[in-house]
């Protein structure tokens, strides 16, 4: 029974219980022995499981009357930087580790009207600073993914959003909500086999999401195919009065909108991507364009010639941010505070050093001297005329092209050892391939491409124009059926 | 040029004020911004920085904020940007303040002030550098607990507008004009309700010391001055502080610096104030203000008039002196006083009313509310001695006080047509309000004036019946004339007999009269009022004694 249920996808979970073959409390039940099953993998911070099952009940009633909501009893997962109203929310860090908002997120909401069971918040890297989730104060996600050379082997789920990721591939929960600033949707989601979308800055709300830097940061769901992926943001996408930076008009129905189709579109190459490649990301991108061009889509060749410069542009902009974002985790208020400070100065420095990982403070540190005065101008301000000139770069080649295609990740998921052994300019150099999009502020989706030698899964990475999520979801999901043949 | 000058020193003063922008919610969060009601009673998730909550704009500080820019003739920026400025303190429950760094919504304009005490007339113009808008802390409280320090946020995020004026005032005087002028102005527009004593509208003053024709001295400057009288009292002991070290040889140090109001002195607050980092940068939460060419056009259009404006008006329109022009207008209750008291329509001699309204309101009434410590609005208040000496000051507060209660439902109404239409409305609104408090309106004043002129009464017994008017509230003088039988006498056939009669008895006096001691005659003019209890007619008085005397 459990494994029958836990295989269901979003979209057939969904339609089963509204065809009233299995009811939401058994579908949660099944979910919650799956994750019981699966704890090891350590990718929830606080399970919600009883909660989930009072939910579960109050969905059955509504499927019963008839009023069904479009994720009506589907039990997902949240990131556990999404305020849940009740449910403690601690975004990774030990600084939140008692923090429970009294307020509900805009996106976590939008499901919670459309029907969702909150299985529990997942893991995450401190507030969301990580490649690999193993910056997380509740400890790193094991990735249920196993390499075939090495299957006693722990590898990483990808990060930020790794227990997002890795509950979806464990098959723990229907689907997950992420978050993406720099690629913390589609890198986990390249990792996992899973597919994960960031969609156009503005489109999901950010009131109530734990801010890492507030101009890159977007919601998005991270699903087992791209018709969840369709159906989840949906749901999760709304415009928002209470942000500021939300797009306004309405949101469109992905999946019902969905027609899955490559024919005709022309997706450009950039150069830049695919220089040095590793054989098994070169093979698997071959592969895919071979695909491609087999469904009727067409190549062009394009150079975004400032993208070299993205990720040294990424590493200012986002820990300026973070380091004035995350000036309010101070002990004063909430969340953690040293005891018996000396004197004021002293509550701040011990709280903030003790509540505070070592990325988190190191982030903060970077970001506090680009933008102090000496900083500011020869980094910060620099970083944001390299954004400019990226965003240039992609509206000209978007001139040429519908899309473009590049890889996700550099190569499959590593070891947790090797992760830890790392320096943290080869964990930044992760997000080669996915912080230009965030840069740039247009929507880019990781599918699974295909795998490497050693059996792990590899992403590719679709990008589009602002807004153009509906025609990254038909291109993904023509790709998807195509790998299924 | 300059006749300011101190021992050749030449002083140069810039300011910088933040008013509180008249606005019933919060600059980013819908929380009110004034109540009754405790600590902490005023705060949502967004004011006390709770994780994930973000900032949304309160449209109508910025409109606030683009009328006082036009009240400064500034020009109004169409695209303004927020920016974080990043400090550690438990008030600032962000950790940030949002403000206006680098692209603030007003920059240029002006106000014109006189040139000195001994020369208001020459006209000097004071440039501002800038208005910006910018959130304000909560407060610490530090008193309550031996070992414990409380955070009320109340305070926290209301919308304050920074005005920053260039260093270009040259003596207290201009300073403190230039402080009073622009509290003025915010009041007159409605944008800030100017009370100083609650901290509404406060004033950090920059002073350096210079010999002319060479660079600026080093600035100290004195933060938080939130009283005119206390803004002098500094300002004169810091350039006196400054004056003793150069004069000796010594240099000034840049510092911050408070006014112990106590001592009356100014005293260290911290030092090397360029050594902050604030760390300011855009804020990513809050995309650039773009204020369209209609919106400003539209609060253009709207704008109430200015008090330069009213005082050309009072003059040209009144025929009043420059002098009871500035008077009327350098507070608004006051120019909204006279302007009420004038449209009464039943003067037998208008153009003679508005000067006679204009000296009862800046003789007559601003003595009694001194010496009784009344507001424009008559609410008594309770006094301690010690505050005796600010008391005119502190009157203007504790009227503000009570203006919560009405001042938003008025700001509120709008588009005016007509300002003066507006004024009117809303002085009567606001006189409705407060009747119990009230003793005397401007139609009182306006009717008793209008018995003067029309000679039912003498412009001393308008004393009296103006002391019983404010003191019993009596709203109409002829009731006071009419039941106290003060009613002037100007019957020549009544008076004339008593003339001759006292004429008559005074022989002597009457001979010193005819020998040229002339000054007797005030003697007569007496004896005749004592006769008829003050009630004679003083012209008729006048004329018949002069026509029996010189007979």
């Amino acid at each position: 029974m459990c494994n029958d249920l836990c295989n269901l996808t979003l979209v057939e979970a969904v339609k089963n219980l509204k065809e009233k073959k299995n009811s939401s409390v058994e579908l949660t039940q099944a979910f919650i022995l799956e994750s019981e099953k699966q704890r090891h993998l350590n990718v929830f911070i606080t399970e919600t499981f009883d909660h989930a099952l009072m939910q579960a009940k109050k969905s059955d009633e509504k499927i019963k009357a008839g009023n069904a909501g479009k994720l009506e009893g589907a039990p997902l997962g949240i990131k556990d930087l999404y305020c849940t109203k009740g449910i403690r929310t601690t975004a990774g860090s030990k600084i939140l580790e008692n923090f429970i908002p009294q307020y509900e997120s805009t996106v976590s909401q939008n499901l919670l009207n459309e029907g969702a069971v909150f299985l529990g918040k997942t893991n995450m890297d401190e507030f969301a600073m990580g490649s690999s989730n193993i910056t997380s104060y509740y400890g790193n996600v094991i990735s249920p993914i196993r390499s075939k050379k090495f299957p006693e082997k722990d590898l990483v789920p990808g990060g930020s959003s790794g227990g997002s990721a890795a509950a979806v591939a464990a098959h723990m929960v229907l689907s997950s909500t992420a978050s993406d600033t720099g690629g913390s949707i589609r890198q986990p989601a390249s990792f996992t086999g899973t597919v994960g979308i960031k969609p156009t800055y503005g489109l999901c709300s950010r009131y109530g999401m734990i801010a890492l830097a507030s101009s890159l940061d977007q919601a998005g769901p991270i699903a087992r195919d791209v018709r969840d992926a369709a159906l989840m943001l949906s749901v999760m996408a709304s415009f928002d009065k209470n942000d500021s930076t939300s797009l306004p008009g309405e949101r469109l129905d992905y999946l019902a909108n969905l027609k899955p189709s490559a024919k005709g579109i022309k997706i450009g190459l950039p150069f830049e991507c695919f220089e040095n490649l590793s054989e098994d990301l070169n093979r698997v991108l071959k592969e895919n364009i071979e695909i491609l061009k087999g469904l009727g889509a067409e190549f062009i060749e394009i150079s975004l010639k400032n993208l070299k410069y993205a990720l040294p542009a990424y590493y200012i902009i986002q820990p300026a941010e973070a380091s004035s974002n995350l000036a309010r985790y101070d002990g004063v208020r909430f969340g953690f505070r040293v005891e018996n400070p000396k004197n004021l100065s002293d509550m701040y420095k011990e709280t903030r050093r003790i509540g505070f990982g070592k990325e988190v403070r190191r982030r903060i540190f970077i970001g506090t001297f680009v933008l102090s005065k000496g900083g500011y101008d020869s980094y910060y301000i620099l970083a944001k005329k390299v954004q400019v000139k990226i965003k240039e770069d992609f509206d000209e080649a978007f001139k040429k092209v519908d899309l473009i295609l590049a890889p996700t990740t550099t190569g499959g998921a590593f070891g947790t050892e090797e992760g830890n052994k790392m320096s943290n300019v080869d964990m930044y150099l992760n997000d080669i391939f996915t912080v230009s999009v965030n840069i740039a502020g247009f929507p880019g989706i990781s599918i699974p491409g295909g795998q490497t030698g050693d059996g792990l899964p590899l992403g590719i990475q679709f990008i589009g124009p602002k807004l153009s999520e509906q025609r990254l979801f038909n291109v993904s999901a023509i790709v998807e059926d195509a790998h299924k043949l | 040029m300059n006749n300011n000058l101190v021992n050749g020193w030449e002083v140069v003063i810039g300011l910088e004020i933040h008013a509180q922008v008249a606005s019933n919610s919060k600059l980013f969060s819908s929380s009110a911004t004034s109540g009754e009601d405790g600590p902490n009673s005023r705060v949502n998730f967004f004011d006390a920085g709770m994780p994930g909550v973000l900032p949304v704009i309160n449209s109508k500080c910025i409109d606030l904020a683009i009328k006082t820019g036009l009240g400064i003739y500034g020009k109004i920026n169409e695209i303004s940007v927020f920016d974080r400025k990043n400090y550690f303190y438990p008030d600032l429950p962000s950790g940030y303040q949002i403000s206006q760094f680098f692209y603030p919504i007003v920059t240029g304009g002006y106000v014109e002030i006189g040139e000195s005490a001994e020369n208001e007339q020459e006209i000097v113009r004071i440039g501002i550098t800038r208005i910006h808008l910018e959130q304000d802390a909560g407060k610490n409280i530090h008193d309550l607990a031996p070992d414990k320090s409380f955070v009320d946020l109340n305070r926290s995020g209301i919308a304050l507008m920074e005005i920053v004026t260039e260093p270009d005032m040259r003596s207290v005087f201009q300073a403190v004009f230039v402080a009073k002028k622009l509290h003025a102005l915010v009041q007159y527009l409605e944008t800030c309700n100017g009370n100083m004593e609650q901290g509404n509208f406060r004033v950090d003053a920059n002073i350096s010391m210079h010999k002319p024709q060479t660079p600026f001295g080093t600035r100290a400057e004195i933060k938080n001055l939130n009283s005119f009288k206390f803004m002098q009292a500094a300002l004169t002991y810091e350039i006196e502080r400054q004056m003793e070290i150069l004069e000796g040889g010594g240099k000034i140090v840049q510092e911050t610096r408070l006014f112990d109001v106590n001592s009356g002195v100014t005293m260290t607050m911290r030092e090397k104030e360029d050594a902050d980092d604030y760390r300011y940068f855009p804020d990513p939460d809050l995309p650039a203000l773009i204020l369209t060419k209609e919106r400003i056009q539209s609060i253009a259009d709207n704008m109430p008039e200015l008090p330069d404006d009213k005082k050309r008006r009072f003059i040209k329109d009144f025929g009043l002196s420059e002098y009871d022009a500035t008077i009327l207008t350098s507070d608004r209750k006051i120019s909204l006083f006279y302007d009420e008291a004038i449209a009464f329509g039943g003067f037998s001699d208008a153009l003679k009313a508005y000067k006679l309204v204009a000296n009862w309101i800046i003789g007559d009434l601003f003595a009694v509310m001194k010496e009784n410590d009344l507001s424009i609005r008559f609410l008594s208040k309770p006094i301690s001695s010690s505050k005796v000496e600010v008391a005119y000051e502190a009157q203007n507060q504790s009227v503000d006080i009570h203006e919560g209660d009405w001042g938003e439902s008025q700001i509120s109404q709008k588009p005016h047509e007509d300002s003066s239409i507006e004024a009117t409305n809303k002085f009567a609104e606001e006189i409705e309000l407060r009747k119990k408090s009230i003793s005397i309106t401007p139609l009182a004043i306006a009717k008793l004036i209008a018995l003067i002129q029309d000679g039912t009464i003498s412009g001393k017994i308008a004393k009296t019946v103006f002391e019983k008017m404010w003191k019993e509230g009596i709203a109409e003088p002829i009731e006071i004339v009419e039941s106290l039988g003060l009613k002037q006498i100007s019957s020549e056939a009544e008076i004339l007999p008593e003339i001759r009669k006292i004429i008559a008895e005074n022989p002597g006096i009457v001979a010193e009269y005819k020998n040229g001691r002339t000054s007797v005659f005030g003697f007569f003019v007496g004896q005749v009022m004592k006769k008829f209890k003050g009630q004679a007619s003083p012209d008729v008085v006048n004329k018949l004694l002069y026509q029996e005397l010189d007979l």
